[in-house]
């Protein structure tokens, strides 16, 4: 088993799934061509190359370029998928989703309910998402919040690389539309991915630290920062699970009402914004699920409620940190029975 | 200064750097016997007891509780009342953490064997060394890394492979039949591989009899067999654990399944249920491990039995099982001649290869050597 990157498990997916299916195509803005020479092939792969490779491998009927024109090839994608293909698009930043809301919120969320069940839309449209990439406002925010509101849609957040390519196959053998979060700073960080074939549930949530003193449900990328500070406290007698829930919907309440039932401690480690966020979606969950359980109020750790900074000095400051999360953790935690 | 002995970090399997000393069982100034349990080690992929590679008077505890140190970090010293402090002190002062040798798990190569389109995967290691080889067979659902603990070990004196079953591990999921004839001859392909004129046959569970169809199939490749926890011997099994362990795909089912196979439950570790559930997760390997249940567990019971075989003395063999185990029970060990060493273990579970390592590597070390001296004088 090879250490692959997170980038390269998403292509490996991707591509293992367009071997074994020939409906799935892929389009977007530079991922077969690029570069801006006519007719140069394959110079990019996506804006942070993503895409690289499979056009020489399948072809430009099955990997597109597409306009800088996101409401017409996510419109396009939307059709496709609802007539027999099953389409990756890749919307390189998130930021530029708004243009292509009733699409994918009128259109492709409702084509199963509104006709009856009879209608699946196989579509899975990758994004990035994420700050600290010194990119400002338009392309750093975390709106996985937004689609997770929306009922029709499959929000994925791969945590690692391993998970990345388990979850991307689970996307494209889905039959309902499917945003999938890629965070641009996690494209190199390499881990254990196997060659073959895996698929990982949608709704099942990884439990990735065991504890007894408090719990983490972290988020994404957070989810990294939410196990160093876990190992840390373990070594100051502090013991904390760490749940990643992998998908935001469907979303695994069983494993974190479970988790806080033993710890009686919740801490929410969440990149958006701390306004109608997943922060805010669990802790209402376990206020209303499990309040007889707590031992102590519930903490949120988000960004703040204002747009992503460019100063690269304030962007740091807004991004929840290990810091950060340990304190929240010793906050729910300060005066436990021992 | 040669009765100054260091217990350092070991290295359990190929991606361990460093491990966590998380807590101390023994205090300092105890005597210690080999094999006894002294600490509790985490690394990024498991937790466990570390046994004492070594008897002799703790004289010195270096690592505390939480730190987190480098394979090969001293941790503590053992010697005997005779030596001085200062001598002691002299050594710890001394005392160069050397880089982790290629020998063991550590270095254990992972290799690729095709045949017929299906590749086997398997590790080895200790090629460095003269005496027979030692084939390593794991058991239902596992993989060669089932034998972090053992590896090591048995490296010292011999090479040692350690398969990845046909369904298991790193090896293809696609099998032909699931019969455990088809098991058996890929790892007799091994065999072959390893270019010995004989080896020794380590199996766990299912692996044990897949080792002993070898025997029943190619005596004549077989220098002694180590049993361990075997099916074979009787038509038993715990059904419950083999469908269980098909079925179960959510962690908590997968955890509820894995602590049938140890005494102690707390073995059980969220990196074990990860390792476990990762693997059902490849594509065929669920399939695989039906179809291996189905052929040879039919309605819940044993179709293979080869008590005739290890009764018969066609080759030494060792029998090491639990006392608690709960998966197949270790009664089916009684009834058999005295020629077949049966070495029991208290509180010990389905895995006394990991539950109790050390003393399980001390006595097959022993079995193997015995049955190298008597392979050369007869």
């Amino acid at each position: 088993m090879a250490k692959k990157s997170y980038r390269e498990a998403i292509r490996e997916a991707i591509a293992s799934e367009m071997r074994r299916d020939p409906r799935v195509i892929v389009m977007g803005e530079d991922n077969a061509g690029g570069a801006g020479a006519p007719g140069e092939k394959d110079a990019w792969g996506g804006v942070l190359g993503v895409t690289k490779g499979l056009q020489p491998e399948f072809g430009a009927d099955r990997v597109l370029d597409t306009p800088i024109t996101e409401s017409a090839f996510i419109g396009a994608a939307a059709g496709a998928a609802a007539t027999g293909l099953r389409p990756v698009a890749e919307l390189m930043f998130v930021d530029f989703m708004g243009v292509c809301f009733d699409q994918i919120f009128n259109q492709a969320a409702k084509f199963r309910y509104m006709f009856g069940g009879k209608a699946v839309t196989p579509l899975v449209i990758r994004t990035m998402y994420g700050a600290g990439f010194r990119a400002a406002s338009q392309h750093s925010q975390c709106l996985y919040p937004l689609f997770t509101h929306i009922p029709g849609l499959k929000v994925v957040l791969p945590s690692s690389p391993y998970e990345a390519k388990g979850l991307m196959i689970q996307s494209i053998r889905d039959d309902d539309p499917v945003i999938f979060f890629e965070h641009k700073l996690m494209y190199d960080e390499t881990a254990d991915v196997p060659d073959e074939s895996y698929t990982i549930p949608f709704g099942e949530a990884n439990v990735t630290r065991e504890g007894k003193d408090a719990t983490i449900v972290a988020f994404g990328r957070m989810v990294n920062f939410s196990n160093q500070v876990a190992d840390e406290l373990k070594r100051d007698g502090v013991s904390v699970t760490v749940i990643d829930p992998r998908t935001t919907s469907p979303l695994d309440t069983e494993t974190i009402l479970d988790s806080v039932a033993e710890t009686g401690r919740l801490v929410v480690v969440d990149e958006a914004h701390p306004r109608c966020s997943m922060a805010a979606d669990i802790a209402r969950l376990v206020a209303e699920e499990a309040f007889s359980d707590l031992k102590a109020p519930i903490k949120t750790v988000t960004a703040p409620h204002t747009p992503v900074p460019f100063s690269p000095a304030l962007e740091d400051i807004y991004i929840p940190t290990p810091a950060k999360i340990r304190d929240a953790v010793l906050a729910v935690t300060r005066g436990r029975a021992q | 200064m040669s009765e100054i002995q260091p217990i350092v970090m070991p290295k359990w399997g190929l991606a361990m750097e460093e491990g966590a000393l998380t807590s101390w069982l023994v205090k300092g100034g105890a005597q210690i016997e080999k094999g006894q349990e002294i600490a509790e080690i985490e690394t990024s992929k498991l937790a466990n007891v570390f046994e004492s590679p070594a008897s002799g008077i703790l004289r010195r505890l270096i690592a505390r509780e939480g730190d987190v140190l480098p394979v090969g970090a001293l941790l503590a010293v053992l010697a005997p009342a005779t030596v001085s402090d200062a001598d002691i002190d002299t050594f710890v002062a001394g005392f160069v953490v050397e880089a982790p040798t290629d020998g063991g798990a550590g270095g254990a190569a992972e290799r690729k064997l095709e045949r017929a389109g299906r590749t086997l995967a398997y590790k080895v290691t200790g090629l460095e060394n003269a005496a027979t080889p030692v084939v390593l067979i794991h058991g239902f659902g596992g993989d060669s890394d089932n034998w972090l603990f053992n590896i090591d070990e048995l490296a010292k004196t011999r090479p040692v492979y350690a398969v990845d079953l046909p369904g298991h591990g790193k090896s293809s999921k696609a099998l032909a039949t699931g019969e455990l004839s088809e098991l058996s001859q890929a790892v007799a392909d091994l065999i072959d591989e390893t270019g010995a004129r004989k080896v020794h046959l380590v199996g766990h569970s299912l692996g044990a009899a897949v080792a002993l169809q070898i025997l029943r199939d190619r005596p004549e490749r077989v220098a002694s067999i180590v049993a361990i926890a075997p099916a074979g011997l009787g038509d038993r099994v715990n059904a419950q654990f083999i469908d269980g362990f098909i079925a179960a795909e959510k962690r908590k089912d997968i955890k509820a399944t894995l602590q049938f196979l140890v005494g102690d439950p707390e073995l059980v570790s969220a990196q074990m249920i990860e390792g476990v559930q990762r693997f059902k997760r490849l594509e065929g390997a669920k399939e695989a491990l039906r179809a291996i249940a189905d052929k040879n567990l039919p309605s819940g019971r044993q179709t293979a039995n080869f008590r005739d075989l290890v009764a018969g003395g066609q080759a030494p063999v060792l029998i090491l099982w639990g006392e608690r185990d709960a998966i197949l029970d270790s009664g089916a060990a009684r009834g058999l001649p005295s020629s077949v060493k049966v070495m029991l273990f208290d509180n010990v579970g389905h895995m006394p290869h990991l539950e109790a390592a050390s003393k399980a590597n001390e006595a097959m070390a022993r079995h193997l050597e015995a049955a190298d001296a008597s392979s050369r004088t007869g």
